[in-house]
């Protein structure tokens, strides 16, 4: 066993002289002023860090209450975005789908295939491949958003046409795949996959540090039992990876709530003579969307207050969404520690 | 839980002595194994395929803007859609200065932040700063930039400068700074602390003579990777930066283009001229978000700290 390294120090452990408890903490420090200086600071900037993510909340808070008392629909479940004039109506009902599909169709997609690379990469790959092919993968993720869109609309979105006639063709019957009369580069479904490519790379690297991290003793004992190597995974290293993946899969899902640029790019609009279906070759905006296109027009109070408590329903959801990946970590720590 | 099926073996002895067989695999269990084999490669391919493809489009679309010299000397003044040349220097500039001030910002925020988490905290608070630095690396970018204009514009009254633009960027880059640097200084062993402490040295001179320059190559890393992540950002300048065709270096005034901006700007423009620049701008971006990458990386590497 290898001692778990702390900035902790053994000092922090005797106790002091004449029965003075263990310093630990602050309590290490020699009490003179650089000491208190440094010190000082350094829990200055902690505390900075949560007053941010404080003042984040109660700004949007404080700047989205008068536009909602404004509102003349509700909120939660109103389809219109009229932010502006005498009487605003807007309501969050379309974008909260928008970025539900587009983040679900991410996820689906994925997740198994970053579980597989990451499983390829530490199991499966010849060990010359490796190194590059982490490389290779985290390079994904050096790729900004906004390359990635202007990619898709471009370049790859002509090559989902046919998949997307194909089914609305055969499956057409069921309202998710119902042909909306939209181009497939700017549908919901593509706008998913392309999401899909970006936090494939998040996922990834999580899942493959937890992966490496499979006692050697587990997977040779599957070996041993006479185990295949897809039988050895299955047994050894997905159940220990599981938590792993499931935050890793939580951090991309953050990820692909509030990505911004590719979706303003790909999504067009709902067409005003159809309006909103269920169906995912629809078009539509997430939340980042609309308040990307938006922000041209943030010129009164009212209309930016909308916008703001857009962007707050946004901000509450990746709270959220974080805050269950830290538990699944914290549960994971405490179970292997 | 799902166990591993053993085959035991259910043939009759063999009639001569033969060496003991061992349990051979069914074949339905060997044709699962190499599915999954197969499945594992396809999905490596499946990943590579996007990268590839963006990198070939770009390189081939935009290549050819950056080997003329004025891409990397001249700005767009002047210039529209429909007429060739011009070049990316002011863009360039932008994306370099904001990128830098970010860092100068955010750096001590960040490692003074990694050094409370490690260093000094313990309890509640410590607890507190580690949830509240997880939250913040998952805000969005367009919501950060909602905040700075709420904060900026509407609260203080203030124009969109560029300034505000790099606050930010400095939320977004906080939580990596801090992130890579409390790996760094837990991998610095306790012994070297232990051994100031024990020549008398303070607990701030140890930690800023003897942790943070042990720690200190794997500390850079971190901040150009973080520095990487947030040069591609495209929300904040949407709502805090407007594009200009002309270099510009006031961050408290005016405005400034930034290489996404750039981008941002064009992507609408079907002329060839702008479309090309679009391509261009983009594989700068990636270039330089590349080599950001590529020096952390090689700085990381071989300068680790021996644990």
């Amino acid at each position: 066993m290898t001692p778990t390294i702390t900035g902790r120090s053994l000092v922090d452990e005797e106790p002091g002289p004449d029965g003075r408890p263990p310093l630990s903490g602050d309590r290490a420090s020699t009490g003179r002023l650089g000491d208190r200086v440094f010190s000082g600071l350094s829990r200055g900037a902690g505390l900075l860090v949560v007053g941010i993510v404080a003042l984040v909340g109660t700004f949007l808070v404080v700047q989205a209450v008068p536009a909602l008392l404004n509102n003349n629909v509700n909120f939660f479940t109103s389809r219109e975005w009229v932010p502006s004039g005498t009487e605003p109506r807007f309501g969050i009902l379309d974008m909260f789908w928008a970025t539900l599909v587009t983040s679900i169709i991410a996820m689906l997609v994925a997740v198994p295939l970053g579980v597989a690379v990451a499983l390829f990469l530490t199991q499966y790959a010849p060990s010359w491949l490796r190194g590059p092919a982490a490389a290779t993968i985290d390079l994904l993720a050096a790729v900004p958003s906004i390359v990635y869109g202007f990619w898709g609309l471009t370049i790859a979105g002509q090559y989902f046409t046919p998949f997307q006639q194909a089914l609305s063709k055969v499956f057409g019957w069921l309202p998710v795949f119902e042909d909306a009369g939209v181009s497939a580069k700017s549908t919901l479904a593509f706008a998913g996959l392309i999401l899909a490519i970006m936090i494939l790379p998040i996922i990834t690297a999580i899942s493959r540090e937890v992966f490496q991290q499979v006692p050697t003793a587990h997977k040779e004992g599957a070996l041993a039992l006479g185990a295949t190597q897809w039988e050895m995974i299955r047994t050894a290293v997905l159940p220990f990876g599981r938590p792993g993946v499931i935050s890793a899969s939580m951090l991309g899902l953050g990820r692909a709530l509030g990505e911004t640029l590719a979706v303003v790019i790909l999504l067009s609009g709902l067409n005003s003579t159809t309006g909103w279906s269920w169906s995912f070759f629809n078009g539509g905006s997430t939340f980042a969307s609309r308040i990307a296109s938006g922000a041209s027009e943030f010129d009164s109070p009212q209309k930016t207050g909308a916008y703001i408590a857009a962007g707050l329903m946004l901000f509450v959801l990746t709270f959220a969404v974080n805050a269950i990946a830290r538990i699944v970590i914290e549960r994971r720590k405490a179970f292997t520690e | 839980m799902s166990t591993v099926q053993l085959e035991t073996s259910t043939t009759s002895p063999p009639q001569t002595p033969r060496r003991p067989e061992l349990a051979s695999k069914s074949s339905s269990r060997a044709a699962k194994d190499l599915l999954a084999r197969v499945v594992m490669w396809v999905a490596f391919v499946i990943a590579v395929v996007p990268l590839v493809w963006i990198l070939g489009a770009t390189l081939l679309k935009g290549g050819q803007m950056l080997l003329e010299s004025q891409w990397w000397t001249n700005s767009q003044a002047g210039i529209t859609p429909r007429r060739v040349g011009g070049g990316a220097a002011h863009a360039i500039q932008g994306t370099l200065l904001l990128a830098l001030v970010t860092a100068v910002i955010s750096v001590p925020i960040g490692v003074f932040t990694a050094i409370y988490l490690v260093e000094y905290g313990r309890g509640r608070l410590a607890r507190l700063v580690s949830f509240m630095v997880d939250i913040l690396t998952g805000i969005p970018s367009i919501v950060a930039a909602l905040f700075i204009y709420a904060l900026w514009v509407s609260t203080m009254g203030l124009q969109r400068v560029p300034f505000a633009v790099t606050l930010a960027l400095v939320i977004l880059m906080i939580p990596t700074v801090v992130r890579s640097t409390e790996e760094m200084l837990k991998l610095v062993p306790n012994e070297l602390r232990e051994a100031s402490y024990a020549l008398g040295v303070p607990k701030w001179k140890t930690i800023l003579k003897v942790v943070l320059p042990t720690a200190f190559s794997g500390i850079i890393t971190g901040i150009l990777l973080g520095l990487a992540r947030v040069m591609g950002e495209t929300a904040p300048l949407i709502i805090l930066g407007p594009y200009t065709k002309v270099i510009a270096s006031d961050l408290f005034g005016g405005l400034m283009a930034t290489l996404p901006s750039m981008i941002n700007n064009d992507r609408g423009e079907s002329l060839q001229p702008a479309v090309d620049r679009v391509w261009g701008a983009a594989l700068t971006l990636i270039l330089l978000i590349f080599a950001l990458n590529l020096l952390g990386r090689l700085i990381g590497r071989f300068s680790k700290v021996k644990s």
